[in-house]
């Protein structure tokens, strides 16, 4: 099967500092993929390259076989992909109901279609089936900025799949979430993957979480790539455990 | 065990139900301003008049500011290309004042478009600078350009509307006429930021950045939300010139944009009424504060910065601040 998402050669410098060095690799459909390594390795910067949120340096990312390098993020979500961030980034005077539609707004008919259509551009069914999905039910008018963090992070999540997207990448999904909810939000992200057979590509620090959820993961050091493989494969590689399993 | 909501988040988004009291209110404040000039008389008839005048500018400044988060210094500027565009139009010309007021509308949006793309490429800062030099660009164009704007003599003897037949030419016919006019406008703005625009524009002024990760094109409804503001300025100018009959530069200086600006935070940014208020506190106060001669600017400033020190959200800030309040107060059964 073709893969969904290819990076090809990524190099992403800040002045002298080469932030991403050369990375190369590729996700299969279905597949969820995690990217782990120490902090200021280029993970987050790798993602922004890939998102159109920075501009490489040099290198390629295709979707589907198509070159979608530079292509601004509002038009590659339009595509079908999706993200979250490291930090919070929800829409904090909004209700937790409209994060979730203008999440996927964009996504219904044109742009002067939904001037004069519905207010909701028909999408208040699946925002309240993400809000039940996310068990965000007590909160769906409450502001978004008067969530607590581990409830904005789960919104964060909810507003990646409001569209349904083929490919999310996930920015640290886990940081600052307790362990119950990360238990719920693991077993979120298994059933949207299992359901819609949609692809992830997870950047996170909590090893358990990366081990348990992904079927593939990369490791990055100083821009460049250590190791790739299961789970299994990377927690043994001497590489990784020297790098950054070992501290 | 599951996480408790704390008290924070079970805060309702009243903002929500408050801009669908507004449309009420709206409907309310039409019908009162309808009959308030009775007994008023011509003067006070006019600064009625003046004030929704005022208002629709403001409204527009509203949206650009108060929704989408864009700060612009040139509303005054737009408001007089509107009402020069109109009087050129109407007295030179001959032309109907209707297509007028529709021309002024089409050429300040249009204008906006072209002035809103220096600001995508830096935020909000950029968009000020760049509103700043346009807008001395259009006084000095008022100012000086004789053969077209009549310079400091400005224009006179423009005509008011008529409609469908009925004339227009006494202060409360006129005065009504604004009242449909600001009504139909207030309605399309409130219909505007309840659509999905409306929301987007939102999210432009919170986070651009997670907004186009969503798929918003931030471009467009930058260039949009800056140009239906605009163009806002240029129905406000295309009202204002029949309705004080006679136009010069000054009141579309860069000071007279400051002010508007002011009467957007003033009222409240962001909320649907709020320019409403801001434009009363701006050209109704000054009225009610003659009877303090000179003194009046210095009182009507210290008015204003007591009220932005107690309330940076303005008049409708503290309204809703008063009505959450109110709500809490109430003894419910549900309270813990």
């Amino acid at each position: 099967m073709s893969p969904v998402l290819e990076v090809h050669e990524l190099h992403k410098a800040f002045g002298g500092i080469k932030a991403v060095n050369g990375v190369s690799f590729s996700v299969r459909e279905g597949e969820i993929l995690g990217i782990i390594g120490p902090n200021g390795c280029g993970k987050s910067t790798l993602f922004n390259c890939i998102l159109g949120q920075l501009e490489p340096t040099q290198g390629t990312v295709k979707l589907d076989g198509r070159d979608v390098t530079n292509l601004r993020p509002s038009a590659l979500n339009r595509l079908g992909v999706s993200r979250t961030f490291q930090l919070l980034q929800v829409f904090p005077e909004l209700s937790v109901r409209e994060n979730l539609i203008l999440a996927g707004q964009e996504h219904q008919g044109s742009m002067l279609g939904r001037l004069f259509g519905a207010r909701d551009a028909g999408l208040s069914g699946k925002a309240a089936q993400m809000i039940g999905f996310f068990k965000l039910g007590h909160l769906a008018d409450a502001k978004a900025g008067g969530l607590s963090y581990g409830q904005q992070k789960l919104l964060d999540a909810a507003m990646a799949f409001m569209a349904g997207p083929r490919l999310v990448l996930l920015d640290e999904p886990a940081g600052g979430v307790n362990l119950t909810m990360l238990g719920d939000l693991k077993e979120r992200l298994r059933a949207i993957n299992a359901e819609q057979g949609a692809t992830f590509v997870v950047i996170e620090h909590n090893m358990d979480f990366v081990m348990s959820l992904c079927s593939r993961v990369i490791v990055l050091a100083e821009g460049r790539m250590l190791a790739e493989g299961t789970p299994a494969e990377v927690r043994a590689n001497p590489a990784v455990i020297e790098a950054y399993l070992g501290h | 065990m599951s996480a408790p909501a704390t008290a924070s988040a079970a805060r309702p988004a009243s903002r929500s139900r408050l801009r669908d009291g507004a449309l009420l209110a709206l409907v309310l404040g039409a019908a009162i301003l309808w009959f308030a000039p009775a007994g008023m008389g011509r003067y006070g008839t006019y600064v009625l008049s003046l004030w929704l005048v005022m208002s629709i500018a403001v409204m527009g400044l509203n949206l650009t500011l108060g929704y989408a988060g864009q700060t612009s210094l040139a509303q005054a500027a737009f408001m007089g290309l509107g009402a020069y565009a109109t009087a050129i139009l109407t007295t030179t010309y001959g032309v109907n004042w209707y297509a007028a007021f529709a021309l002024s509308g089409l050429l300040t949006f249009c204008i906006g478009i072209l002035l809103g793309f220096p600001a995508l490429r830096v935020r909000t800062h950029y968009l000020a600078f760049v509103t700043l030099a346009f807008s001395t660009l259009i006084w000095l164009l008022l100012r000086n350009e004789q053969w077209l704007t009549g310079g400091v003599f400005g224009i006179a003897n423009i005509r008011r509307p008529g409609f469908f037949g009925l004339r227009l030419d006494g202060a409360l016919a006129f005065h009504r006429f604004l009242v449909a006019v600001t009504f139909i406008l207030a309605l399309a703005l409130w219909w505007l930021v309840r659509s999905p625009w409306g929301r987007a524009f939102m999210a432009l002024r919170e986070n651009p950045v997670r907004a186009a990760s969503l798929g918003v094109d931030t471009r467009a409804y930058t260039l949009l939300a800056f140009a239906i503001g605009s163009a806002y300025g240029g129905f406000a100018g295309a009202l204002y010139a029949p309705l004080v009959e006679f136009i010069d530069p000054s009141p579309f200086s860069l000071s007279q944009s400051l002010f508007l600006l002011l009467m957007v935070v003033a009222g409240g940014s962001g909320y649907l009424l709020g320019p409403f208020i801001g434009a009363l506190l701006g050209v109704v106060l000054p009225e009610w504060l003659r009877f303090a001669g000179s003194l009046y600017l210095i009182i009507f400033a210290s008015i204003v910065l007591i009220l932005l020190i107690i309330c940076p959200q303005g008049v409708s800030g503290l309204a809703e601040r008063g009505w959450q309040a109110l709500r809490r107060g109430r003894p419910a059964g549900g309270a813990p």
